[in-house]
Parts: structure tokens; C-alpha cells; sequence
């Protein structure tokens, strides 16, 4: 029966978040399960996945600067959908951490250490996945309390450190044509820079 | 429950409300429906395997098939592997999107110039070419990304094209060119490469009796995505030395310019022969991925042409000389 209490304004955006967040990963599983995944499929999953991650992230930084320059309050539910974007942004992060790890190195630990010291590439594609590993871990509501708010807030700025490494990790492997690489480190650089200037508002204040 | 009854009474005072409600979860509805296909049909746009853009033909499955096998027992790639999967750069930089760009290049007339520190130089027609002798060959195709094929070539041995312009004492070179024309190759409006494609090897190389210029695949013509009408196959170095769609090439007695050796001198080395000692920055080469299996094979030297090749390469340092 209809009550009177408003739901959860933001129960809506997450949602469609999450709806959409997810298609890609069905629709992969789903070509996978058809082997519909073309002339080389380990190298599709791993390209694929690789993307998806950057998108997400890039999705995820993306919402409260969005929110906050807007004003629109329309949008501000949208701030709670930050923790599953991060969420869905570490999942897709693991996939392609994993799909690396068994297709071009049969999860030989040997081999991709080996290969982690080698390339700068696989090195910081595999450090950008790394600290998004406590952030993960430190997402819930009772984690949140016990680290207090302050805590917490210093240890998810590492995200920006994440993202950072993952434009390099993408800009170094490709090989020419490095126009997509570039327009993720810039939206990356302006969502820092905008962050950075908020920060730094943030810190004058009484 | 009070209130309930009350809501019921005052019917005249809720139908707004309700509309008000319908119409948000209409709109809500439309929005989840709407991104859910925009969301569907972006990633079908964007994420697309090798293969799915071809025309349905029929039926997909039955290409040509090959009985060949290699000198190591190695049956063919399938024939729709080798044309959706494609390294060619003047079309596209996706190797699952060239077969869909490359499609409508028109590739007759065509002709090879073949010049430089010759006795005879010559613009040869392809169909001139073609009457020097096709020969079918199977080989194994290993690109510097680490995946390999196993093709079945139709083309002339190089020599053959060398032996009628009769080279100079002093030639000690060989540079080929593919074309340059933005109206047909698309991305070469486009800096990601310097333009003209050029590749280069030494004489001795490009008289080797396995060096081909190949003209076809599974007994066909070459299609434009593998380098139509006529393209270099040199089977014991990676992939990219095997420049396509040739119009000229010049014997000369200095070593040539390569297009990846200009963008990248310490990644593509000029003879790029198959090594799995020697590592490419971004790859190793130990190992590759053979095109229908799932487990990396080891990379052999020479992509196992050392018994053939290896002695053009006595006394240098491989190493050096990548
Ligand atoms: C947050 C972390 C990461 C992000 C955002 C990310 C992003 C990407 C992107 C965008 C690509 C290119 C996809 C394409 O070409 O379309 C890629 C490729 C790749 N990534 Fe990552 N990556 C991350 C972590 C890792 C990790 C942990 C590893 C392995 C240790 C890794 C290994 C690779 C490899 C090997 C490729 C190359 C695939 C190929 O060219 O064949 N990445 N990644």
C-alpha cells in the first residue's frame, strides 16, 4: 500500500547505475558463452575488460564534480551512486587484472612478476589495480565510521593516483594512434585539477 | 490504518498524486529502458570482435580449406581468421575493423615500379607479374604483438622480379613502398604513421628462396585487409617487415628507412627477424599466441626457418642487430 514516507531519493539513479554498469559485463559474458569473441579472444577479454575499467573510473571521478559545479539538486542524489561506481570500476579492474594473469600468463606467478619488472606498462596497470584493493575493502558504510570520515575521505583521494597510473599504463601500450589515450589523461587531468582547487577551497576555510 | 481510510474516502484529493506517480514512474521506466539500449547498442558499436563485421555471405562457416601442412605439421588458420584480423594501419589502427574499411579499395589497374641500381629498370603491370609464376606456400606468420598464423601464401619468389631488372654490382639493398593515396587508404588522412608505409631488406635477404611476393591466400587473390593486389611475405621476421599493397621498389646501396624503425627505432629493429631471446619493450617474444588455440606456444628462432635463414646472419650479434 502507498504510504507517505519518500523513498530513498537516490534508490533511482542507483539503479539505473547499476543496470547500466552491468550490461557490459553481461553482454560479454553472454558473447564469451557464444564464443562470439573473434580471431583472438583471450586478447579481446583482456581489451575489453581494460576498457571498460578505464570508462567506469573515469564514470566514477566524474560524478561530484559534475554535481557540484551543476548545483542542480535533481542531481545531487547522484553522489550516492559514487561507492557502487567505484565498486563496478574494481570489478571490471579485477576481470582484466585476471583475464591478463590466466590468458597471457596461465596464472604462472613467476612469469608475471617477471613481466611486472620488465614493462612499465603491466607495472602500472597493475599498481593502479592495487590501491583500488583498500578502497574496495574500505567501501562499506562500517568501515567508513570506524576509519571517521576525515580518514577515509585522505585514503580515497589514492583513487587519483590510480587513475593516474592507469592513463600511463594506457598511453604506454598503445602502439601509435595515441588520440584515446590522451583524451582520457586529459578528462583525468581536469577532473584532478578541478579536484585540486576544491581541495584547496576546502582547506582555507574556517 | 486510520489513515488509509481516510486516503480511500478522499479519492478526488489522491488521483493527482497518483498521476503525478504514474507519470514519474513512466519517465523513470523510459529512462532505464532508454540507456539500457543506448548502453546495449554503444558497446555493440564499440566492442566488436574480428569477424562480426562481414557481409553474411551465405553461409559463414565453409571458406576455402587448404590440405597443405607445414615442414612442423601445422594445418592453415581458417580463411575468415586471416581476413578479419588484420594489422594494415592505412585503414584502420583496429585490427578487427580494416576488413570492414579496407572492403571497397579498388586495386586494378595496378602497377610495381622496380628501379634504383638496376640495369633494367621497369614498371611491371600485375599481370605481368603474375606470369613470372604463382606459387603456393605455407607459412607460419608471427606478428611483433605475439600472435601467429599459419597462411597459405600464393605468390613469385622475390628473386624471380630481381633477376629480370638485373641488379648492380653495388646494390646491397632492397625498398619497398605501399601506396599513398588518401582517397582509397582512408587513415592515411591521418598522422598515426609516417605515410608512405616503406620497409626495407638486405639483397641476400630478399633472394632468399623463401622470400615471396605474394599475390594470393587459399588460391585466391589476395583481398585488400591482407595487402592486396601484391604484397612482401618474408616468414622468418615479424609480421610488419611484410610490407602490403606495393607500387614501387628500389634497389639501392644504402640500408633503407622503415616506417617503424623511424617511429620507433628502439622497439622495431631493421631486421626484426623472429627471436624469442629478444624482447620487444611491450612484448616478450618468448612465447606467442597461435590464432584457434587457447595456450601460448613457445616462439621458435626464425619462426623455425633458422635451418634456411640462419646462416645470412653468421658472425652478427643478434642482439645488436634486432
Ligand atoms: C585500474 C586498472 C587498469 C585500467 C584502468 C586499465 C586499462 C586498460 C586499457 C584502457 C587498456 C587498453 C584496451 C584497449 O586497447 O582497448 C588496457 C590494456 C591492457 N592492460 Fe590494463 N588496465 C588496468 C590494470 C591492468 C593490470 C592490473 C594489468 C596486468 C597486470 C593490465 C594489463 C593490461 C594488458 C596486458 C593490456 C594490453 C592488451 C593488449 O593490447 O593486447 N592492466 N588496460
Amino acid at each position: 500500500m502507498f504510504t507517505r514516507q519518500r523513498p530513498d531519493p537516490s534508490l533511482f539513479p542507483r539503479l539505473l547505475f547499476f543496470v547500466n554498469a552491468a550490461l557490459p559485463a553481461l553482454l560479454l559474458g553472454w558473447d564469451s558463452f557464444n564464443g562470439r569473441l573473434g580471431t583472438n579472444p583471450q586478447e579481446y577479454l583482456i581489451r575489453t575488460t581494460g576498457m571498460l575499467t578505464l570508462i567506469l573510473m573515469t564514470a566514477t571521478l566524474t560524478i561530484s564534480p559534475l554535481v557540484k559545479i551543476t548545483r542542480s539538486p535533481a542531481l545531487l542524489p547522484m553522489m550516492k551512486v559514487r561507492r557502487m561506481a567505484g565498486l563496478f570500476t574494481f570489478f571490471y579492474a579485477a576481470l582484466h587484472a585476471l583475464s591478463y594473469s590466466w590468458f597471457d600468463k596461465e596464472l604462472d606467478v613467476r612469469l608475471i612478476v617477471a613481466d611486472l619488472l620488465r614493462r612499465p606498462f603491466i607495472f602500472l596497470g597493475m599498481f593502479a589495480f592495487i590501491l583500488l584493493v583498500p578502497l574496495a575493502i574500505t567501501s562499506t558504510k562500517r568501515m567508513v565510521r570506524r576509519l571517521g570520515g576525515r580518514r577515509w575521505n585522505l585514503l580515497h583521494r589514492l583513487v587519483y593516483l590510480s587513475a593516474i597510473a592507469a592513463s600511463v599504463h594506457y598511453y604506454l601500450l598503445v602502439r601509435a594512434d595515441k588520440l584515446l589515450p590522451l583524451a582520457f589523461a586529459t578528462t583525468l587531468f581536469l577532473l584532478l585539477l578541478w579536484r585540486g582547487r576544491d581541495w584547496s577551497r576546502r582547506i582555507g576555510q574556517p | 490504518m486510520l489513515i488509509k481510510k481516510t486516503d480511500d474516502i478522499a479519492s478526488s484529493e489522491i488521483t493527482p498524486e497518483r498521476d503525478y506517480l504514474n507519470r514519474r514512474n513512466f519517465i523513470r521506466g523510459g529512462l532505464l529502458a532508454g540507456t539500457a539500449a543506448a548502453t546495449t547498442l554503444l558497446y555493440r558499436r564499440l566492442a566488436v570482435p574480428a569477424g562480426s563485421s562481414r557481409p553474411v555471405t551465405g553461409s559463414s562457416s565453409t571458406g576455402p580449406t587448404s590440405n597443405l601442412t607445414t615442414d612442423q605439421g601445422e594445418s592453415s588458420t581458417s580463411f575468415e581468421d586471416i581476413t578479419n584480423y588484420n594489422n594494415f594501419y592505412e585503414f584502420s589502427t583496429s585490427k578487427e575493423g580494416v576488413a570492414a574499411r579496407a572492403r571497397n579499395f579498388v586495386t586494378r589497374p595496378w602497377t610495381v615500379e622496380v628501379t634504383g641500381l638496376v640495369k633494367r629498370p621497369r614498371v611491371f603491370d600485375l599481370e605481368e607479374l603474375l606470369r613470372l609464376g604463382v606459387e603456393e606456400r605455407l607459412y607460419r606468420f608471427r606478428c611483433v604483438e605475439a600472435w601467429s598464423m599459419v597462411i597459405p601464401w600464393l605468390g613469385i619468389p622475390l628473386a624471380r622480379l630481381i633477376d629480370q631488372v638485373e641488379p648492380l654490382g653495388n646494390a646491397s639493398f632492397v625498398a619497398f613502398q605501399t601506396l599513398f593515396d588518401p582517397q582509397r587508404m582512408p587513415n592515411q588522412r591521418t598522422s598515426v604513421l609516417d605515410w608512405p608505409y616503406v620497409e626495407g631488406l638486405r639483397l641476400d635477404e630478399a633472394r632468399h628462396p623463401l622470400t615471396l611476393l605474394s599475390t594470393g591466400l587459399y588460391g585466391q587473390p589476395l583481398l585488400p585487409q591482407n595487402g592486396a593486389p601484391i604484397r612482401l611475405v618474408v616468414p622468418w621476421k615479424y609480421g610488419f617487415k611484410s610490407i602490403k599493397s606495393i607500387v614501387r621498389i628500389e634497389l639501392t646501396d644504402r640500408q633503407p628507412k622503415t616506417t617503424w624503425g623511424d617511429y620507433a627505432p628502439d622497439e622495431y629493429g631493421f631486421y626484426s627477424n623472429v627471436n624469442p631471446d629478444v624482447a620487444h619493450p611491450r612484448w616478450s617474444q618468448a612465447r606467442e599466441r597461435r590464432i584457434g588455440e587457447w595456450v601460448m606456444r613457445d616462439t621458435l628462432p626464425f619462426n623455425g626457418y633458422a635451418e634456411q635463414v640462419a646462416s645470412l646472419y653468421q658472425g652478427m650479434d643478434l642482439r645488436r642487430y634486432y
